[in-house]
């Protein structure tokens, strides 16, 4: 890292002076943290205890032999409340009982990240609000009474593009109005120092538990390590304990939508340019003019324009491949993974198995991939029933 | 550093013993003709300084008002260049200030957009997502540039962080008067005095504040403690009924920052 905040020349604080204060307390707070160990302990007690961690790592048989190599799944999906999200709302929840912030808000797309704030929040007795594109809301249903079920307030994005984008600019204005009172629980490694490190600490478990368990079983580290790449949380928090290991592979997969040369995709790192959105330099979707293009991918949870700095600064290093998978070969991928193991993956999770399937060229029978598998697909089903039922 | 034009109107203003009022508008909005017949309009009402906004697609500082007209404005074609062009065919006698986001300038090219922007007639340059000391290289090509780069000051600023955001600024300073995105309140907190004390401490620069003044009642509040009143987002609604209702505002607030210099006058001649 060139600088505190920065990876080589992305990430930084570019918000309103408003929230300046408010991120040093935070990196203050998060720096005393990390060289906590009773907060380090009671965050391993949460994740252990209530969390269900560590989270298996599943073998796939019978997509192995589809794909000609062995195939093994990090089970973040089997956390509470079913998806990775957890492990950073909980951190983060923490920090903000340090900070002795009553009022927690958070954006959502999928709605993952919103049920995992909603839920850390109900357990500590904090108020929860949690901004969400109305059309977010309208495919993603389940999880909008998941969160209201769990005590916090849902409000509607009506904005912009009504999705992920646009739910983080009504969070971050919220913030600007509330920040002596109110921790903003940003759900990716994206947003203004210290989010973009801070969340990948908190998701760098993934990674360390997952590559115990790989050398444990198989004697070695994995050949290739594959996660889908959104903001990019989970992504980050499984390759962050391979960085060093430079003869495993690793690749993001980012939203081709439907395809990246219709212009209608979520592919930042494979099709966006340098650019400034949501308080970080990395890559964003934008038009020559510097204005933001809107993303589009049948995952709500990749649905953005932007993408987390550190994976900019990776993907200049040529340290990680980033692919692209369609909404189509994505959706592909969540039936075979019924079929094939009994486990319906996220929308999202959908599209690094995709590219798992498509890659059985690659690879040879020795090697060994890892994937994670961020989330469970059941706040999926109705819209891929939807899906099927408009191309029958 | 090149702010003399801005630093003349200041040195006339304290003459006068008059505070500054500087509208803000949304470049291209409702349209681009009748933005530039707005533009004219608060020059020709009095304004002091006119902040014209860059629109953008994300802006996160913004209430409803300036979010809708930045929409509008985009929708209809506006562009960086296109908000040059609209300063330029303006010919405005008062300073103008660029008002904006980062990402638009950047995608310019920010030595472009500087000499581009001074030919055209802008004489300083205000960011909202860029505070001071996140950039030095941005910041450095700014001081260097023609345009003064005008600091915010937040009711958050620490006392310690000020002294930095302050540190080499030029033009005036810019206090936001309250927590929140701009838009209208229905009452000022009592909180603009002591923010305004405490920069008037720290500088020697002009202190203007905004976010939230909506009234000539306001303004004129406000007046009592800061050299110039920042009205934005209720003038952008006025314009929905056109610009002469959007010019009735404008008097409005001009008489009543009269009679504020006026009124702040006498309480500084009594203290003296």
């Amino acid at each position: 890292m060139a600088e505190q905040g920065r990876f080589g020349p992305y990430g930084g604080r570019y918000v309103p002076e408003t929230l300046v204060a408010a991120l040093d307390e935070l990196v203050r707070v998060y720096e005393e943290a990390a060289a906590d160990r009773a907060f380090q302990a009671e965050l391993e007690h949460l994740l252990t205890t209530y969390a269900g961690r560590p989270t298996p790592l599943s073998e796939a048989p019978r997509l192995s032999e589809r794909v000609g190599c062995r195939v093994l799944l990090k089970r973040e999906d089997l956390t509470h409340t079913g998806a990775h999200k957890i492990n950073n709302t909980l951190g983060q929840i923490l920090l903000a009982r340090r900070m002795g912030k009553q009022r927690i808000i958070a954006e959502t797309g999928a709605g993952q990240h919103g049920v995992a704030t909603a839920t850390a929040c109900a357990h500590f007795g904090l108020e929860c609000v949690v901004y969400m594109g109305e059309e977010d809301m309208a495919r993603q249903h389940l999880n909008v009474f998941r969160m209201e079920l769990l005590g916090a307030t849902v409000v509607p994005v009506g904005s912009g593009t009504r999705t992920l984008k646009d739910a983080t600019n009504e969070a971050l204005r919220d913030w600007v109005a509330t920040v002596t009172t109110t921790h903003y629980v940003i759900g990716s490694v994206v947003g203004p120092d210290p989010f973009p490190r801070m969340v990948r600490d908190f998701q760098s478990v993934i990674g360390r538990e997952a590559r115990a368990q790989v050398l444990d079983r198989v004697g070695k580290l994995p050949e290739w390590v594959v996660a889908c790449v959104g903001g990019g949380s989970n992504a980050i928090g499984m390759f962050h304990a391979f960085l060093d290991d430079s003869d495993v592979r690793l690749v993001g997969v980012e939203a081709g939508g439907d395809g990246v040369e219709s212009g209608r995709h979520a592919a930042s790192l494979s099709a966006g340019t340098p650019g400034v959105l949501h308080g970080s330099l990395s890559y964003v979707l934008q038009d020559t003019d510097g204005q933001v293009l809107p993303a589009h991918s049948i995952a709500a949870g990749l649905d953005y324009p932007g993408v987390g700095p550190e994976h900019a600064y990776l993907r200049d290093s040529g340290r990680v491949q980033y692919y692209t998978v369609t909404d189509r070969e994505a959706i592909e991928a969540f039936y075979a993974l019924g079929r094939t193991e009994g486990i319906l993956p996220a929308l999202e999770s959908a599209h690094a198995l995709a590219w798992v399937l498509d890659s059985a060229d690659r690879w040879s029978a020795s090697d060994v991939v890892l994937f994670t598998l961020s989330g469970r697909g059941d706040k999926d089903v109705a819209h891929v029933a939807e899906q099927a039922g408009q191309s029958a | 550093m090149s702010d003399a034009a801005i630093r003349v109107r200041w040195q006339q203003l304290s003459e006068r013993r008059r505070t500054a009022l500087i509208p803000y508008l949304t470049a291209g909005y409702p349209t681009r003709d009748a933005s530039l017949s707005a533009l004219r309009m608060v020059a020709d009402c009095g304004a002091d300084f006119v902040e014209v906004g860059i629109p953008f697609t994300d802006p996160l500082a913004d209430g409803p008002v300036i979010q809708r007209s930045s929409h509008v404005a985009l929708q209809q074609g506006m562009s960086v260049k296109g908000v040059l062009e609209l300063v330029r065919e303006a010919a405005l006698e008062i300073p103008v200030i660029a008002f904006g986001y980062l990402n638009p300038v950047l995608a310019y090219g920010l030595p472009r957009f500087l000499e581009e922007a001074a030919a055209a007639g802008v004489a300083g340059l205000l960011i909202t997502d860029l505070p001071r000391g996140e950039d030095a290289e941005l910041e450095r090509q700014v001081r260097e540039s023609d345009l003064a780069l005008i600091p915010l000051v937040a009711p958050t600023t620490t006392d310690e962080r000020l002294p930095r955001v302050l540190e080499a600024a030029e033009g005036f300073v810019y206090v936001i008067s309250r927590l929140g995105v701009t838009g209208a309140v229905t009452s000022l907190d009592g909180g603009v005095e002591s923010a305004v004390g405490r920069v008037r401490r720290a500088t020697r620069l002009p202190v203007a504040v905004g976010f939230g003044i909506a009234s000539g009642e306001q303004a004129a509040t406000a007046a009592r403690y800061a050299d110039g009143v920042v009205v934005g987002s209720a003038l952008v609604r006025r314009l929905d009924d056109g610009v002469d209702a959007a010019r009735d505002l404008m008097n409005e607030l001009r008489g009543a920052l009269k009679v504020g210099a006026a009124v702040a006058q006498a309480v500084r001649d009594e203290a003296d």
